[in-house]
Parts: structure tokens; sequence; C-alpha cells
């Protein structure tokens, strides 16, 4: 899979590097229009990370540009401004995803994640870890082929945790995923445990599950 | 007071001592005057009688008052080299009348034939007390006449002149900075209006420009340390991932993310609260506010339940109104994170919803809260250490857009309600 990000601010493009490239992706990068635009007209990618505010250009003619070209490519707008309208535009332009900074490293990954599953399986590919299997289109899991009832939120943790199996997930990424931003504001994220201690109760007699990392958040643990 | 009938009032003042001097002044001058003329016609009298005296001798025996206007006595001839001619006041009697009459006497010498005759002339006095009846009755008059002229002048032809100041002062009442309107400074050619109207018009000019200055600081500033902020976040969580941490460094380093977290999510707060002061919601279109109320709650559900928090909603009556939904739902969403974040365990959050307001109550904190700083920014009524301080002011900024009126009681439970714009 490559990823081609397009950030000027060098460690902000490092961090998405260094994060990107964890997950065994090819990653290149560009910090300025001119070379976006060259590298966009003579290469293909997978998942392009796009930042609209660039010193020498807007991001969206990129977009435009990648459109106009008949390209593919599954687009993520990254940017400092969280304005309604640049979301409406990059969305109407094509772009697949809008992710405002500051934003934690998972998230980033669940959505470059989200893309790339979209745009080759269709959503259709299963998940296998260990035991375990998803159905992301049907949002069936099922521990050694049975079914396990999971609700909304036990489910969004669980396919978060997957996602980022790799890494030590905060509780603050992890409730801004499942709940949402209002949430954020909340005197603790406490109210996660209850959600993970179900989860963790229907995982019984699977071979992953919730590691709590005390004072930071949980990890996915695999047996 | 106003400065008319300010005016008005220390005119009347001044008036009555002034017509009051006046009248002294003027009932002098009118009395010497009539003296005067009094005086002349004795005089022309004496010269009528000397004149009539070869031709009627007998006059010279008239001694009487009453009978003529003359007297004739008859003098030395030294009293007459010695005379000096005289006018009093005097009063006589009069038989006509029976009483003394205040009379005008002029009293000379004349020689006749060679005899020598002392000469009284008199004629009827003005009568003062009549006079002065009748001047104060006339001055008074004035005096009223003086007090309603002014009144009317006051109020119509000053009103006039007052105007460009009144419209100024009313538009001055109702402006507010944050709400980008300019006062419309009323023409005028007197120089105290221009003035003022040059003064206001800088000091407007001023404050519009500190306001925007510090408006766009906030901003600018919010927006700037957005990408630090991610940055640094990132690199923490980058090196969390470095797994031969311990747990001790875990936890250190969990408590900087959580931190920056918060540093987030003020700056987000008040990247927020500019947006909504500089009108960028401007998208609206009729939102139920019942379903989106059932909607945050049941993203609050967790939070609830993690307390033993029952979150209950009674509707009343639909409610809706046309607003920006993101806006609509950020304001119910502060205040019902409000009211479970600091919301008393194993306790209830009550909300009410009828066609006209929205209500939320719940249990806290066995006193009221300050009114008067609950809405502004930084106000924290806990020490709690992940709340903004931000909150209310964003719900009351939103509020204030779409004319919702917010107010905060204590009864027992603290309540929040939204009371809607009468459509």
């Amino acid at each position: 899979m490559k990823i081609l990000i397009i950030e000027d601010e060098p460690d902000m493009l490092n961090n998405m590097r260094e994060t990107l490239e964890r997950e065994k992706y090819t990653v290149e990068a560009t910090a300025n229009f001119k070379e976006a635009s060259a590298k966009i007209g003579v290469y293909a990618y997978d998942c392009i990370l796009l930042d609209i505010g660039l010193p020498d250009g807007n991001g969206l003619e990129l977009l435009k540009q990648l459109k106009a070209q008949g390209k593919n490519e599954g687009v993520i707008i990254v940017s400092a401004k969280d304005s309604l309208d640049d979301r409406l535009e990059g969305l109407n332009l094509g772009a697949d995803d809008y992710l405002p900074k500051p934003f934690h490293m998972a998230e980033l990954h669940a959505r470059v994640n989200a893309v790339l599953r979209r745009r080759h399986f269709s959503g259709n590919k299963t998940i296998e870890i260990g035991n375990v299997s998803i159905h992301p289109e049907s949002r069936l899991v099922k521990v050694d082929q049975k079914d396990i009832v999971l609700n909304r939120k036990e489910y969004d943790i669980l396919l978060y945790l997957i996602t980022n199996k790799t890494r030590l997930v905060t509780k603050s990424a992890l409730a801004e995923h499942v709940w949402g931003d209002h949430i954020d504001q909340a005197d603790s994220f406490d109210f996660i445990y209850s959600q993970i201690k179900n989860l963790r109760k229907k995982l019984e007699n699977a071979t992953i599950n919730v590691e709590a990392v005390y004072g930071v958040g949980y990890k996915l643990d695999i047996n | 007071m106003k400065l008319l009938n300010k005016t008005t009032y220390y005119l009347s003042i001044l008036l009555l001592p002034l017509i009051t001097v006046w009248a002294f002044v003027f009932y002098y001058a009118m009395l010497d005057e009539i003296y005067d003329s009094l005086d002349d016609g004795l005089e022309n009298q004496k010269d009528v009688l000397i004149g009539r005296l070869p031709t009627e001798p007998v006059l010279l025996n008239q001694n009487d008052f009453n009978i003529d206007n003359h007297t004739f006595t008859p003098i030395s001839k030294k009293e007459y080299k010695h005379f000096k001619d005289t006018y009093r006041d005097t009063l006589i009697y009069v038989q006509s009348e029976d009483d003394f009459e205040a009379m005008r006497i002029y009293t000379s010498a004349i020689k006749h034939d060679s005899s020598y005759y002392k000469l009284n002339v008199i004629t009827s006095m003005v009568e003062e007390d009549d006079l002065i009846e009748s001047l104060i009755t006339y001055l008074l008059g004035l005096y009223i006449i003086l007090i309603v002229s002014i009144l009317i002048l006051n109020n119509l032809l000053l009103k006039r002149l007052w105007k460009p100041f009144y419209s100024l002062i009313n538009q001055l009442r109702t402006f507010k900075i944050e709400n980008n309107t300019s006062i419309v400074i009323p023409k005028s050619n007197i120089e105290e209006f221009q003035l003022l109207n040059t003064a206001v018009n800088t000091l407007l000019q001023k404050s519009t420009y500190s306001f925007i200055a510090q408006k766009q600081f906030i901003e600018n500033a919010a927006h700037e340390l957005q990408t630090p902020l991610a940055i640094t976040i990132n690199k923490l969580e980058l090196f969390l991932e470095n797994t031969t941490l311990n747990s001790k460094q875990l936890e250190t380093i969990g408590t900087a993310l959580d931190n920056l977290g918060r540093l987030t999510r003020l700056n987000k707060s008040l990247l927020l609260l500019s947006k909504i002061e500089n009108q960028q919601f401007s998208q609206e279109e009729t939102i139920n506010f019942n379903t989106i109320t059932e909607r945050i709650a049941s993203d609050f559900e967790d939070l609830a339940t993690h307390k033993n928090i029952s979150l209950e909603i009674i509707t009343l009556n639909n409610l809706s109104l046309t607003i920006n939904e993101d806006l609509a739902i950020i304001m119910l969403t502060n205040l019902i994170k409000n009211a479970l974040v600091h919301g008393t365990k194993n306790s209830t959050v009550t909300i009410q919803i009828q066609s006209d307001s929205w209500r939320i109550s719940n249990y806290g904190i066995l006193h009221s809260l300050d009114k008067n700083i609950l809405f502004t920014r930084f106000k924290k009524a806990s020490s709690n250490k992940k709340s903004t301080g931000l909150g209310l002011a964003i719900t009351k900024a939103i509020a204030v857009k779409y004319n919702i009126d917010i107010n905060y009681n204590f009864n027992d439970t603290h309540i929040f309600t939204l009371n809607f714009p009468k459509n």
C-alpha cells in the first residue's frame, strides 16, 4: 500500500510518516504544492493525506487536479482549520474524509485503514485476528465461528483496538473515536471502563482481549 | 431631571427676583413721569389763572379748595422776594367724597396790581395703591406668560435642537460592539454637538478596532497553537508505543497527554467562540429540539450510567427553532454535559421540554452559583481539572446569537432554562 503525505510542517510530516511506516505502508512525502502536483500527475497512490493549508497553494486545488485527471486515489484532508466550509467543499470535491488537527495517531491510522479497506475490498473483507473474525460491512463479530452480540460502542471499541493492534490507544483517543467529540469535557474517561468490562466478558473465549494500561489507555492483547 | 426642564426651573427662579426688581424700578420711573406731567399741568394752570386775573379779579378772593382748585393768599413783598416755588403731596378733605384725598399741590407767589399773593394750585393725584395693585397684577401676568413661553419654547424648539443628541444617545444605548453594527452619527451645525459627534466617532473607531484586534488575536493564537499541539501529542503517542517503557513511565506520559488534551479542548473552545462571534455559522434550518435532545442524551448514556445518574427527559410539547444544527447540538450538549459532570452521584438529571422552553436541572453543590459570573469565560464552578471554563460561555454565545434567553436558578436543584423567542 502506497501512501502520499502532503504536509508542509516537517515535524507533523515525520510523525505521520513514522506512524504509517510502522503499519508497513510505503510512505512518500512532499512539503509543497508544486512537488505534490508533479507527484500526483506521475505516480499512483492508494491513499493521499492532504494538508490544504500549503504555503504555495491551496490543497483543494490538488484535489481538483486529481479528479480532473480521472484518478481514483483515496484522499483524506488534514487541516489545522476545522472549518465547516472546507470540510463540505473537500468532501464535495471527492475527498474521502476530513481530519482536523490535532488528531491522535491511532485515529489517523484508523481513518487511513477505513479508506483503504473501502477502496480495495469494497468493505467486504473479513478481518481475521486470532480466533476472532469481523465483517465490517455487516458489523458481525464471530469467535470460533460463533456469533457474539456486541452493542454499537463495544463493536466500535473492538474494531478501533484491532485496527491499532500494534499501538497503545489512549483513553481520550478511544473516547473521541467511539463517543464523539462532545464527550471530551467529561470529568474523566472512566465511563469507558464499563463498556470495556462488558466487551472483555464477551471476548472470554477469544484469543484476543483488551488490556488496560493504567493511567494511559488500552491495548489489544493477542495471545 | 431633563436638561430642558432644568433650564426652565432655573429660569423661573431667576425671573422672580428679576421681575420684582424691575417692578420697583418701573414703578418709581413711572411715578416720576406722572409727577412731572402733573407738575407741568399745575404750572400751566397758574399761567391760565394769571391770564384770567385782569378780567376776573374776583378770583383773588378764592381761598377754599372745595370751590375751586386754587387759592390766593396775600403775602408781604418781603415774603414774595424770598418765595420759592414748591410741589408737595398733601391730603385734602374732599366734600363730595367725604374723605381726605391725596392731592398734588403747587405753591407759588405772584404780583398783581402791586399786591403780592401766594398761589396754591391743586390737582388730584394718582392713587398709588391702585397703581401698585395693577402693577403687581400685570407683572404677575407677565411672569406666568414668560414661564409658559419658556416651557413651550423649550419643549418645541429646544427639543428639536437637542434631537441629534438624543438620537446619538439612543443609538449608543443599544450599541453592542460585538454585533458589528455601525452608528449613524446625526449631522448638526451646532458646535457642541459636532464636538460630541467627533469624540464619539473616534471612540467608536478605536474600540471597534481594539475589539477586532483582540478577537483576531485570540483566533490567530488559537489557530497557531493547533499545529504545535498536534505535533507534541503525536510525538508523545509515538513514544508511548515504544514498548520498552515501564508502567511508571507510561503513566507519566499519560498525564502529559491528558494535559495536552485539555489544552487542545481549550483551544478548540476558544476557536469555536470566535467562530460563533464572527457569525461563521450561517447555515440554518428548522431543528427539532426533542430529537436532538434524545440523541445527545444517548451519547451521554455511558457517562450517566457511570455516575449512576438517571437522565430523564420529560417532553411536554414539541420544540423547534430555525438554527444552525451544529450550534444547537453544541448548546444542548454543553448544558447536558454540565449537568452530568456536576451532578451528584446516584441522583437524577431532568430535562423538561415545552413548546417555548428547554430546562435542565441537576442535584449538585448545596448552594446557588454566582449568576453574575456563571456565563463568563474561565469561571469554573468547581476545581474540575478537565473543565475548560468555556462551556457555559459558549452556550451563552449561541443563545445570544439566536435571541434565546438563558437563565440559571437554584431551588434545591441547579436549573438552567432556555426561553425561546416567540415566533
